[in-house]
């Protein structure tokens, strides 16, 4: 569905003073994206991901590269792209006084479908996405999630069958987001669409999709399964926290022989990533027991997409975000 | 395909202007209160400025102020839009560009119009005499020069992205075009240096030639300078606006 080869922009800008420089906000990016997936475009704020997504739906023209976007390629047939793409922005797509059906079925007809058949196809997207009696709603008194099912189901008026998503649930809140994300795997479950998505928050990333693209200062440092990229790190994160701070120099000892790596002591709390925890913490606990050290607690994370962004690039995502 | 296109966005921008008509209120009511308040100030001197009646040198000028003022501002809404996504979300569909442009024009246009219509027809109240096809054309010119000002007043909306740019920008352009234009009097009664300043300003003559053409001289010097003015002007306004929507990344 998606094929992009060296796909780079640039932009003019200036440094300090009056000096032109050239801003490098995509560095060459490689995607490709089969009919069917999820795939979500994982990287910190500024690192190129709505950039990126703005050549590939054609609102922006690479400064070099390819792309082909559902067969066409971005540049010389990008009507044929816009026609084939559904794109949900980060900044809606509706007028806060405007009445939500009157604009869905507006939007169905600047795709060159008929008024009745834009009619028939919002009110069955409404129904889908939970928009039921909201068709004479203004957005502005609609409540955040509503307005970005809203901007969804804009995004859906004309059926596409690759849908293009930035930043969906930025702004929501923890039940609205969690609601959103079913809706956005019903896309392809009731309709088989492709979904390619930009997104700062990882468990969104790891909730939704298939694939994971990680891009970071304009360049792609990894593509994988959430559960591959999670792999990469070296192990699960097993944290002790002791009764007693004067014996954690003997508890990290004990530790260090199940662990892999970052092996570290903070007070009472010492804490390493060790490979497949699960099977090894029965025995970590039998040994500390042996030596005669008591745990206030103990914990056993599993790597989240920030330890793989962290390993990948040196930096924690959320310093940005 | 690109009629409909132009006509689909006419339709759902003169809904929403309707639904809130605030703008189109107050843009009728500028002008009228010109014509109430300032107009009986005019009609004892009209004589002096060379006039047998009062509203044929007023009303011209209304009009003018009218195509600049309420065309020039008309960019704030799509300010207000770009902000809402909706430009982006237009520009992601197969329609044409300029049609996302001709759209919004139309419904400035249309709303000239009527505010035009209503304030010579309301002039003959107070006393406007004149030709009445004259008046007609007087209201084309006025028209166009209106659809050049809200295609870069549009144009410069998508570029500068922020009322706080526009407002003071636009200010200070249509101040001094205003009073250089002769649009309250005629420029004739000014000081030497002051008449070749404002024969800089290609709306002046547009002014002098509607006054012309509403006392039935149509085929004068001067009106073929207002209306070759007033071509150039919509030829520019629309390049600028089309090249504008065209351009990527706007």
């Amino acid at each position: 569905m998606i094929h992009a080869r060296g796909l780079a922009r640039t932009f003019a800008g200036r440094g300090k003073g009056a000096e032109k420089v050239e801003v490098k906000a995509v560095a060459g990016v490689d995607i490709d994206v089969d009919e069917g997936e999820i795939v979500g475009f994982l990287g910190p704020n500024g690192a190129g991901k709505t950039t990126t997504l703005r050549m590939l739906t054609t609102l922006l023209t690479p400064t070099a590269g390819t792309a082909t976007v559902a067969g066409y390629d971005v540049v010389t047939e990008s009507q044929k792209v816009r026609r084939s793409i559904g794109y949900v922005s980060q900044s809606g797509s509706t007028s806060p006084e405007a009445r939500a059906g009157e604009e869905i079925v507006d939007h169905g007809m600047l795709y060159g479908i008929s008024k009745a058949q834009a009619t028939a196809r919002g009110r069955e997207l409404f129904e889908q996405l939970d928009l039921d009696g909201l068709w004479t709603r203004e957005p502005k008194a609609m409540s955040g999630g509503q307005r970005r099912r809203l901007d969804i189901a804009m995004g859906l008026v004309h059926d596409p069958t690759l849908v293009f998503l930035d930043e969906p649930t930025t702004g929501l809140d923890p039940q609205a987001r969690a609601n959103l994300w079913t809706h956005i795997s019903d896309l392809r479950s009731r309709r088989g669409a492709t979904i390619f998505l930009t997104t700062h928050y990882l468990d969104e990333a790891d909730a939704l999709c298939d694939r994971i693209l990680v891009i970071d200062h304009g360049t792609i440092v990894a593509s994988d399964t959430p559960d591959a990229l999670k792999r990469q790190v070296s192990g699960d994160l097993v944290e002790l926290v002791l009764a007693d701070a004067s014996r954690s120099g003997e508890a990290a000892t004990v530790l260090s022989r199940v662990a892999d790596d970052d092996l570290t002591v903070s007070g009472a709390t010492v804490s390493a990533r060790v490979r497949g925890a699960g099977h090894e913490v029965a025995g970590l606990i039998r040994s500390l027991d042996a030596a005669g050290i008591a745990l206030e607690s103990l914990e056993v994370r599993r790597p989240t997409l920030d330890d793989v962004f962290l390993t990948l690039t040196g930096r924690s995502l959320r310093e940005d975000a | 395909m690109f009629w409909r296109e132009t006509f689909i966005v006419f339709r759902r921008q003169l809904r929403l202007a309707l639904r809130n008509p605030a703008w189109v209120i107050i843009g009728l009511i500028q002008p009228i209160l010109y014509l109430v308040l300032f107009g009986p100030l005019l009609e004892p001197i009209a004589g002096q400025l060379g006039a047998q009646n009062a509203y044929t040198l007023f009303v011209p000028g209304l009009l003018v102020q009218l195509g600049l003022f309420g065309a020039l501002f008309a960019g704030f809404g799509l300010i207000a839009e770009w902000r809402a996504g909706v430009i982006e979300a237009e520009r992601v569909t197969p329609a044409s560009r300029t049609a996302l442009l001709l759209g919004r024009i139309l419904r400035d246009v249309l709303q000239l119009v009527v505010q035009g219509a209503v304030l010579i027809g309301l002039a003959f109240f107070f006393g406007l005499t004149g030709s009445i096809a004259g008046m007609f054309l007087g209201l084309l010119l006025t028209v166009l020069l209106g659809a050049a000002c809200a295609a870069a007043s549009n144009a410069l909306a998508l570029t500068t992205k922020s009322e706080d740019v526009m407002a003071p920008l636009i200010n200070s352009v249509a101040l001094p075009v205003l009073l250089l234009s002769g649009i309250l009097l005629p420029m004739t009664i000014g000081p030497q240096w002051l008449q070749i300043v404002s024969d800089f300003i290609p709306t002046k003559y547009i002014v002098n030639a509607i006054r012309e053409l509403f006392t039935g001289d149509f085929f004068t010097i001067t009106v073929f300078w207002g209306v070759l003015w007033t071509l150039v002007l919509f030829a520019a306004g629309l390049w600028v606006g089309t090249r504008t929507f065209r351009k990527e990344n706007a």
